[in-house]
C-alpha cells in the first residue's frame, strides 16, 4: 500500500484545478487517477468555442482550454496515473483503482472527488416504443463526430434544449445531417441563448418549446419519432401528435452527478443536486473527503469548475498537512426561489477569505432581487432583470461580512420581489 | 430586420432598421450591450467556426480546428466544404495553421489540439 498526501479522483477540468490548487498549497505528494488514456474529461470533446472568458479572458475551445490546464499541472509536476479506474474508497480514504498492472492500493491522508458527471439515459425517461438503434445521448454523438470523426445519423431529431444538444444540432447540420427539430417539454430552454440563436436559428433549426418526444418507431434503426405538444403539467396533448420521420434521435435531457464511489465512502449526497453536502472548505461529509466540479453540482460554465476545484484542492492540502478544519458551521438555506445552494452549510472559523456561493433558481424570475439573509438581516442584495434555471448564479461574500456570520443561526439565498 | 440579443438570458427581440451598411435604429432592446450587439450582427454577422478534419499517420481520432479569427456568417458552409479532403500528419501543435485562407475569407484554420 502506498501512502500519498492527497489523491484526486478524475483528470477533468475539475481534477486537474484541484491537482494544481493542491500542489500550490504545497502538499507534499499528490496523485491524479484517470480512467480515461487522456487527461482533460468532457473538454478533449468539446471542440466549439466559448471556453476561458472568465479565467483566460479569451475565448478558447475546450480543448484548447484543457490543454493550458494540463500544462500548468504538467509545469508543477503533477503526477498521473491513466488508464486506472478507481473501484474503492473507504471512509479511511483508502483508494483501490485497477489497471493493466492489477489492483492498486492506496492511503491518502485527503481524498478529492472530481469525477464529474453522466448524462441522463433514455431509460430514465419512460418513452414508448421499440429498442432501435439510432437513439444516442447527445454527448455520445458529441464524441462519435468530434473525437472518432464519424457521423451516428444523417436525420435527426434532438430531445431537450440543453446546450450539449444544441451545439450537437449545428455540429450534426454542419457536417451534413438534417436536423429536424429539438423539442423542449418546458416553455423555455435549458440552454443558452447564444447556443439558441448560433446552432439553432443562424441554421433554420425549429425549437419546439413544451413539446416531448412520445414514441418511438424503428425495426433494427430508428425509422421516426412521435412528437406532441405538452399542457402545463408537462401531459402530452393527444391531438398534437405528429410523426417525424428521422434515424437518429438525440438526448439531451440532463446530466446526473456520478457519485457511486463517493457513496461507498459514506459520503452523504444531496437530493436537489445529486452531489454530496459540502461546508465552506468543500469537505464532505467524511472528514477529509472533498469535493468539486460536477461530482458535486452540474455547472455551465467551466470557468467556475476550475475556480471550485482550485480551492478544494488547496483545501485538501491543507487538510493532509494537519491543518484541520472545524465541524459544523450555520446551515445556508435554499430559500424563495432557490432550488440549491453550495456550500451547504459555513463554519467562519474555517473561513480564510471570501466566499462564493452557487445556486439555480427554479424557474425564470424577472425584475426580481437575489437576497442574503443571516437570520432576518439581509448581507447581500441584487437586482436581476432576469433568473432562469440555466444559468447558475453566484454570489461571493466577502471576509467582513462573514465575520458578522458568528452569531447567526441560518442563512438563506432566496429570490425576492424588485 | 428583427434578431435575438444573445448578451444574457432576457433575449431581447429587437427591430433593427438598417440602411445599407448602417443601422438606423435599435428598438426592443434592454441595454447597450444589445444595441452594440445589433449594430455588428445586422451589418456584418461572424461566426469563430470549428470542425475536424482528418488524420492520417496518428492516433485513431479526428483533428479539432477552428477558425483563427470569426468568419463571416455567410460562408460557414463554404468553409467546411473546403476542409472536406484536408488531412494532416503529426505532430500537430495547437494554433498550427491547418487550412490557409479559408473561403477566400483572408482567415486560417488553425489546430485547437496537440497530437504528438
Amino acid at each position: 500500500m502506498k501512502a500519498v498526501d492527497v489523491v484526486i479522483i478524475g483528470g477533468g477540468p475539475a481534477g486537474l484545478a484541484a491537482a494544481i490548487g493542491a500542489k500550490n498549497a504545497g502538499a507534499g505528494s499528490i496523485l491524479v487517477i484517470e480512467r480515461d488514456s487522456r487527461l482533460g474529461g468532457i473538454l478533449n470533446q468539446c471542440i466549439h468555442n466559448g471556453f476561458g472568458l472568465h479565467t483566460f479572458n479569451e475565448e478558447l475551445t475546450g480543448s484548447e482550454y484543457s490543454a493550458r490546464y494540463e500544462a500548468m499541472a504538467r509545469d508543477l509536476g503533477v503526477p498521473v496515473l491513466l488508464n486506472s479506474m478507481v473501484v474503492d474508497i473507504t471512509p479511511d480514504r483508502r483508494v483501490f483503482a485497477v489497471n493493466e498492472r492489477g489492483v492498486q492500493e492506496l492511503q491518502a491522508k485527503a481524498v478529492v472527488l472530481a469525477m464529474g458527471c453522466r448524462e441522463r439515459p433514455r431509460g430514465s425517461l419512460n418513452i414508448a416504443g421499440s429498442r432501435t438503434a439510432g437513439i444516442f445521448t447527445a454527448g455520445t454523438a458529441q464524441k462519435f463526430v468530434n473525437i472518432d470523426g464519424w457521423m451516428p445519423g444523417r436525420e435527426v431529431v434532438v430531445l431537450g434544449s440543453g446546450d450539449i444538444g444544441l451545439i450537437m444540432a449545428r455540429r450534426m447540420t454542419l457536417e451534413g445531417a438534417s436536423v429536424k427539430a429539438v423539442a423542449e417539454v418546458m416553455p423555455y430552454s435549458g440552454g443558452l441563448k447564444r447556443n439558441i440563436v448560433q446552432c439553432l436559428d443562424d441554421f433554420g433549426i425549429p425549437l419546439l418549446l413544451s413539446h416531448t418526444v412520445i414514441e418511438i418507431f424503428g425495426k433494427d434503426r430508428l425509422s421516426g419519432v412521435a412528437i406532441a405538444e405538452v399542457d402545463e403539467s408537462r401531459k402530452p396533448i393527444e391531438k398534437t401528435r405528429r410523426l417525424v420521420p428521422c434515424d437518429t434521435l438525440l438526448l439531451s435531457v440532463g446530466l446526473i452527478p456520478e457519485n457511486e464511489l463517493s457513496k461507498m465512502a459514506g459520503v452523504k449526497l444531496s437530493p436537489a443536486t445529486g452531489g454530496p453536502y459540502v461546508n465552506e472548505s468543500f469537505q464532505t461529509s467524511v472528514e477529509g473527503i472533498f469535493a468539486c466540479g460536477n461530482v458535486l453540482h452540474v455547472h455551465d460554465l467551466v470557468d467556475f469548475v476550475s475556480e471550485e476545484s482550485e480551492i478544494a484542492g488547496a483545501n485538501a492540502a491543507g487538510y493532509a498537512m494537519g491543518r484541520g478544519l472545524s465541524g459544523g458551521g450555520i446551515p445556508v438555506i435554499a430559500g424563495n426561489g432557490v432550488r440549491y445552494c453550495v456550500p451547504w452549510h459555513i463554519n467562519p472559523d474555517n473561513v480564510i477569505d471570501k466566499i462564493s456561493l452557487r445556486f439555480r433558481v427554479t424557474g425564470v424570475y424577472r425584475n426580481s432581487r437575489v437576497s442574503v439573509r443571516f437570520d432576518d438581516n439581509q448581507v447581500f442584495g441584487r437586482k436581476s432583470m432576469i433568473l432562469t434555471p440555466g444559468e447558475m448564479e453566484s454570489v461571493t461574500l466577502k471576509k467582513e461580512t462573514i465575520a458578522k456570520l458568528a452569531s447567526a443561526k441560518k442563512i438563506t439565498v432566496s429570490v425576492e420581489e424588485g | 430586420m428583427t434578431i435575438i440579443c444573445i448578451n444574457c438570458p432576457i433575449g431581447c427581440r429587437m427591430d433593427v432598421e438598417v440602411e445599407g451598411q448602417t443601422v438606423i435604429s435599435v428598438k426592443g432592446n434592454n441595454c447597450a450591450r444589445g444595441k452594440s450587439y445589433a449594430q455588428v450582427e445586422c451589418v456584418n454577422p461572424t461566426r469563430t467556426l470549428t470542425s475536424t478534419v482528418r488524420l492520417v499517420d496518428g492516433p485513431m481520432e479526428a483533428l479539432s480546428v477552428k477558425t483563427s479569427r470569426p468568419v463571416p456568417k455567410t460562408k460557414l458552409r463554404q468553409c467546411i466544404r473546403e476542409l472536406k479532403g484536408v488531412e494532416v500528419k503529426p505532430p500537430v501543435k495547437i494554433g498550427d495553421v491547418i487550412a490557409r485562407n479559408i473561403a477566400g475569407t483572408g482567415i486560417d484554420m488553425v489546430s485547437t489540439k496537440d497530437i504528438p
